[in-house]
């Protein structure tokens, strides 16, 4: 005889799992992957794969030797995690550098606090700034990415050599943001400087610009948002808070003095702004959970992303702002949803 | 745009294998085991003891109090037992058990199904003769009916909402009864409609996957003036009091408020049937209609069953046992209701009740819960909510047995619709610890 | 460099000096008299704040004990006696002894003998099952063995044994506090003196179900016939609902009632093995 089984309601559920969502993330983070593998080749491969693999050993081996617990590597947040890392990372990262970003994220960020579901802030940003903080040499000195085929890029890794210094024919050449941060500082106006540098937005959208490896492509990104949205593993609210905030933001700006601030879209689609935006902002466990809470967050980041762009020491903000609204999240959470009210019978 | 509530709910898949099964007639079983506790409120009192002789529609127990229910034989014979006995979920329920002989009608009692449209009965008699009949609620909950429509001071009913929405996946008996019986039902609706006023507004809500049953009705609700059918966008807990409420009529319910408040009374299409055979047959509430089904393509069944035939006579009609008695091999989970809001059986001895609406046979595939992970708060759950709660919040409280802060955030609320624990993608079992916590908060209200 | 160092240390303490002052007054404005004695016999109280005695914890326990010379219910069931006469020491007065008390568990029905008929498979939780439905086995009574009990108690003295499908309560670690009585949805924990030489004798069966029912479901159930009544000296026994319940007051121990009870429904505990 078969025994029963025997559960309270509900008896059926829906197919989706952690494990589910984490691979559509995964799904979604391969354009920009892409991107960046055909833009830097061996570097870029390498960056990613010690970063994966580096994010899902150390998860295993705290996980199994300090917490005594099942492994949890099998859900795939650690890859997610181990992904998104590489793609905040210059592509002449060396090796040592990422696996300690690696150290950061996951032993420090995640798995002190309790592992998947616990941490405050999002692994692979808090990774990032430490990076960021501790060896601004190499986390700043940016490849110019001109392609795998070209004799410009002939296939020497930086990772392998370490700093960025020793490679041999690629420049080193510094973000559009920087060089507008540094022309603005020096007394120079927008329109000097775009003539100075190709600022072209076709090639920010598609890619030949300078950053770390996930902020190459700004369509890459949107392919991956959309596939986010039809598969209903994000609301479009986050993202769309913090575009509309920087958009706003700097266009008011512009248009007061367009000599000294750049146009909206040039924020937009420089820097980690879409990044941020679409992977790391909507990040389930550092991002509240009401629709207004999510609105909040979303306009916060956008305001504290464009302060620090334009009046901070960084020419970039995006992981500082994420960071700084995350901290927020738990207040945030407390917005509670509001029951009805008594309606009045007309009859 | 059809209509359907603001928030919250999922889309689980249809699978209304049986929905083109004609309702068949079950043989009248060997014996009837008829529990006292078939309604929500006070049990009834039985009125026969060991020995008597009863005919079919002969009252074996009355009414305790107002919020109660008579119940009556469904077969004719001798009440072989009045005593506790094992339900569907091992609880020990005071049971009257009739072995049936042969198959004698009270009389006065019109068993034909001639359709007897004219209605002639004066409001009180139709109140009446519902109290007297034993009719509950068929949608589920098993709320005595001839309560819901007593007035309630200083709320007046404007509409009377037809539940017709038969939102769980697997159910078809609605859906049959709606094709095979309209006439009936609308002349059972209107029957109550005149119960609760002249110019009370009939709606029958019909969720949208069940085409054939809304032109029908429509075909039906012309020939009434005050009757109209409105199509509802499919989406589960649409049958829900307080949803189809909002569906239909666009008014919210307040939390911890009746629904009356909104000025809605709202009542399934198989309570309404059971009015027209209650008032216009004088037949009481011995039979109701359910689905028997599985996943798979053998089992899709719809009887007419008597109330108080055991499960296994009715799974074996069906074919889902195999000959030693027990559940085919392939299906883990016997669930009588829906899958969503049904409880697992563990008795088959247990007989079907009044409002038993399916006998459901989920194989372990389908069924058998995961193991469950950390919440990685994607706020699902807060999203399928259709009451505006926190689940993954109330469940974290109740682990604590956190009793003020739950009430503060409302845990009375929940209507156990199960959108929480189906959408959870880390499966961890929400509702199991939300419901204690509501139960325990209601029973401390209650005490207040 | 010296002034700047030089001014660093003064504007420094001159700071610290300032705040301390600062602190001083507004400790003596907002200083809040406390019976000293609070703390007194806080001291020599176990410090578990598991609520055994009734109270929040161990200082809204004490506060209500020095308070209230006159009520002889207060008692902290995890120091002890020990405990309290220490107390009653500093407070200079006295309290009653009270006999120690242990959790027993009013179930014998191990998985061997009580075999599962269907398969829980929702949150591992007594209540949750309680709530739901009758339980794994036939006997709707009897322990669940999910374990409510074991994540109640504070003092790690519960355990699931896995042959049996239990919980065993450890004589050693049990400090009577009575949070496991409270966790169990079958109210199957029982609080009992723990008897000379931990010797005690109890019915460890809570089935209400007739002898037949019970005997059908569990082979170690209490059937409820009587036996023991007739066979206990002291009158010690009572039986309610098809159930027998042993006055541990009334008890002498003599093992009469063991001996006679067909299903062996009645546990020894720690007694000598008879020959």
């Amino acid at each position: 005889m078969n025994k029963l089984l025997v559960s309270p309601a509900p008896h059926l559920h829906s197919k989706e799992t952690t494990k589910g969502i984490m691979r559509d993330v995964i799904i979604a983070l391969m354009p920009s992957v892409l991107v960046s593998l055909y833009f830097a080749g061996v570097s870029a491969f390498l960056v990613l794969t010690v970063s994966v693999v580096g994010c899902v050993l150390l998860e295993h081996l705290i996980v199994k030797y300090m917490m005594k617990k099942k492994t949890t590597v099998h859900d795939l947040s650690a890859v997610v995690t181990g992904l998104i890392l590489a793609l905040n990372l210059p592509v002449s990262s060396p090796w040592w550098m990422v696996l300690i970003g690696c150290v950061v994220a996951i032993g420090v960020a995640k798995m002190t606090f309790g592992g998947l579901g616990h941490n405050l802030f999002n692994p692979a940003l808090v990774a990032r700034v430490f990076l960021l903080i501790s060896f601004p040499v190499q986390m700043t000195n940016w490849a110019v990415t001109n392609g795998i085929f070209t004799p410009e890029n002939p296939l020497i890794p930086g990772f392998l050599l370490g700093a960025q210094g020793q490679l041999p024919d690629a420049l080193s050449g510094a973000t559009p943001l920087g060089i507008i941060k540094e022309g603005l500082a020096n007394g120079l106006t927008m329109d000097v400087l775009s003539q100075q540098h190709d600022f072209s937005y076709w090639q920010m959208l598609f890619g030949k610009i300078n950053g770390s490896m996930g902020e190459a492509s700004a369509l890459a990104i949107l392919i991956g948002f959309v596939y986010l949205l039809a598969r209903k593993v994000i609301k479009p609210i986050i993202p769309l808070a913090i575009v509309v905030t920087v958009a706003l933001f700097s266009g008011i700006l512009h248009l007061i003095d367009p000599a000294h601030y750049a146009d909206p879209l040039f924020h937009l689609l420089t820097g980690g702004v879409l990044l941020g935006a679409v992977f790391m902002a909507t990040d389930y466990v550092t991002s509240p959970m009401s629709s207004l809470g999510m609105l909040i967050f979303g306009v916060g980041i956008g305001l504290v992303t464009m302060i620090i762009r334009i009046w901070g020491v960084y020419p970039e903000g995006v992981s500082f702002a994420i960071l700084f609204m995350n901290a927020w999240v738990p207040l945030l959470n407390k917005i509670k949803p509001s029951p009805y009210k008594k309606e009045v019978n007309l009859g | 745009m059809s209509k359907t509530f603001s928030i919250g709910g999922i889309h689980p898949i249809d699978r209304k294998f049986s929905k083109d099964r004609p309702i068949e007639d079950l043989p009248v079983p060997q014996r009837v085991y008829l529990p006292m506790n078939q309604h929500l409120g006070m049990p009834s009192v039985p009125i026969v003891k060991k020995g008597d002789r009863v005919k079919v529609g002969q009252p074996v127990a009355e009414a305790a109090g107002f919020v109660s229910a008579p119940v009556h034989a469904s077969v004719s014979g001798t009440v072989a037992d009045v005593a506790l006995y094992p339900d569907f979920q091992g609880k020990r329920v005071l049971t009257v058990v009739i072995e049936t002989e042969g198959d004698e009608w009270l009389e006065g009692i019109d068993r034909t199904s001639q359709l007897k449209q004219e209605i002639t009965t004066v409001p009180e008699e139709t109140f009446r003769k519902i109290k007297e009949m034993g009719i509950v609620g068929l949608g589920g909950a098993a709320f005595p009916t001839h309560v819901k429509l007593t007035p309630i001071e200083g709320m007046q009913p404007e509409y009377l909402i037809l539940n017709g929405s038969e939102c769980e996946p697997f159910l078809t008996s609605d859906y049959r009864l709606m094709l095979e019986h309209g006439q009936e039902i609308l002349i059972g609706a209107e029957l109550m409609r005149r119960v609760l006023g002249t110019d009370v507004n009939g709606i029958i809500g019909i969720e949208e996957n069940k085409p054939l049953a809304i032109s029908a009705m429509q075909k039906i609700a012309a020939n009434y003036l005050q009757w109209k059918v409105v199509p509802l966008k499919k989406r589960y807990p649409q049958g829900g009091e307080k949803q189809l409420i909002d569906a239909v009529l666009g008014r919210k319910v307040a939390s911890f408020a009746l629904p009356i408040s909104t000025g809605a009374i709202v009542q399934n299409v198989g309570t309404a049937f059971a009015v027209y055979e209650a008032v216009q047959k004088s037949k009481p509430l011995l039979s109701n209609v359910l689905t028997v089904t599985g996943s798979g393509p053998t089992i899709q069944k719809n009887y007419r069953f008597r109330i108080g035939t055991s499960m296994r006579d009715i799974l074996y009609s069906a074919g889902a046992l195999d000959p030693e008695g027990n559940l085919l091999p392939q299906f883990a989970k016997l669930v009588s209701g829906g899958p969503m809001m049904g409880k697992a059986v563990v008795n088959l001895q247990a007989p079907v009740v009044k409002s038993s609406s399916a006998l459901l046979l989920l194989t372990e595939k389908e069924t058998k819960r995961q193991e469950p992970g950390d919440c990685i708060r994607c706020a699902k759950c807060f999203q399928a909510c259709p009451m505006h709660l926190q689940p993954y919040l109330l469940y974290q409280l109740a682990l604590a047995g956190r009793t003020e802060e739950l009430e503060k955030h409302r845990v009375f609320d929940c209507i156990e619709c199960g959108c929480c624990l189906y959408t959870c993608p880390a499966h961890i079992p929400l509702l199991d610890q939300i419901r204690l916590a509501k139960n325990a908060s209601l029973k401390n209200k209650r005490k207040k | 460099m010296t002034s700047i160092f030089l001014y660093t240390v003064l504007i420094l303490s001159l700071l610290g000096g300032l705040l301390a002052v600062v602190l001083y007054f507004v400790a003596q404005k907002f200083k809040i008299q406390e019976d000293p004695r609070i703390d007194q016999v806080l001291e020599v109280m176990p410090g578990a704040n598991c609520g055994g005695c009734g109270f929040a914890g161990c200082r809204a326990f004490v506060e209500t004990f020095i308070n209230n010379p006159e009520r002889t219910d207060l008692f902290c069931p995890v120091g002890g006696n020990e405990s309290m006469q220490q107390a009653a020491q500093v407070l200079g007065r006295e309290v009653q002894e009270q006999a120690p008390k242990i959790a027993v568990l009013r179930c014998n029905g191990s998985c061997e003998v009580r075999p599962k008929f269907n398969t829980y498979n929702g949150s591992p939780s007594c209540a949750v099952v309680a709530d739901l439905y009758g339980g794994e086995t036939s006997c709707s009574f009897g322990c669940l063995g999910l374990g409510d009990c074991v994540q109640a108690c504070l003092f790690d003295a519960l355990a699931i044994d896995p042959e049996t499908c239990l919980p065993v309560v450890d004589e050693e670690k049990c400090t009577s506090c009575g949070a496991c009585v409270k966790a169990c949805p079958k109210k199957l924990m029982e609080l009992r003196p723990k008897g000379p030489k931990n010797r005690r004798i109890y019915v460890a069966c809570s089935n209400k179900d007739k002898g037949a029912l019970t005997r059908k479901a569990c082979p170690v159930g209490c059937i409820g016939c009587g036996l023991c009544i007739k066979a206990c000296p002291f009158d010690a026994i009572t039986l309610t609902d098809n159930l027998a319940y042993i006055d541990p007051d009334k008890c002498r121990l003599c093992r009469k009632c063991v001996a006679v009870c067909p299903t062996q429904s009645i546990l020894e505990i720690n007694f000598p093995q008879k020959n």
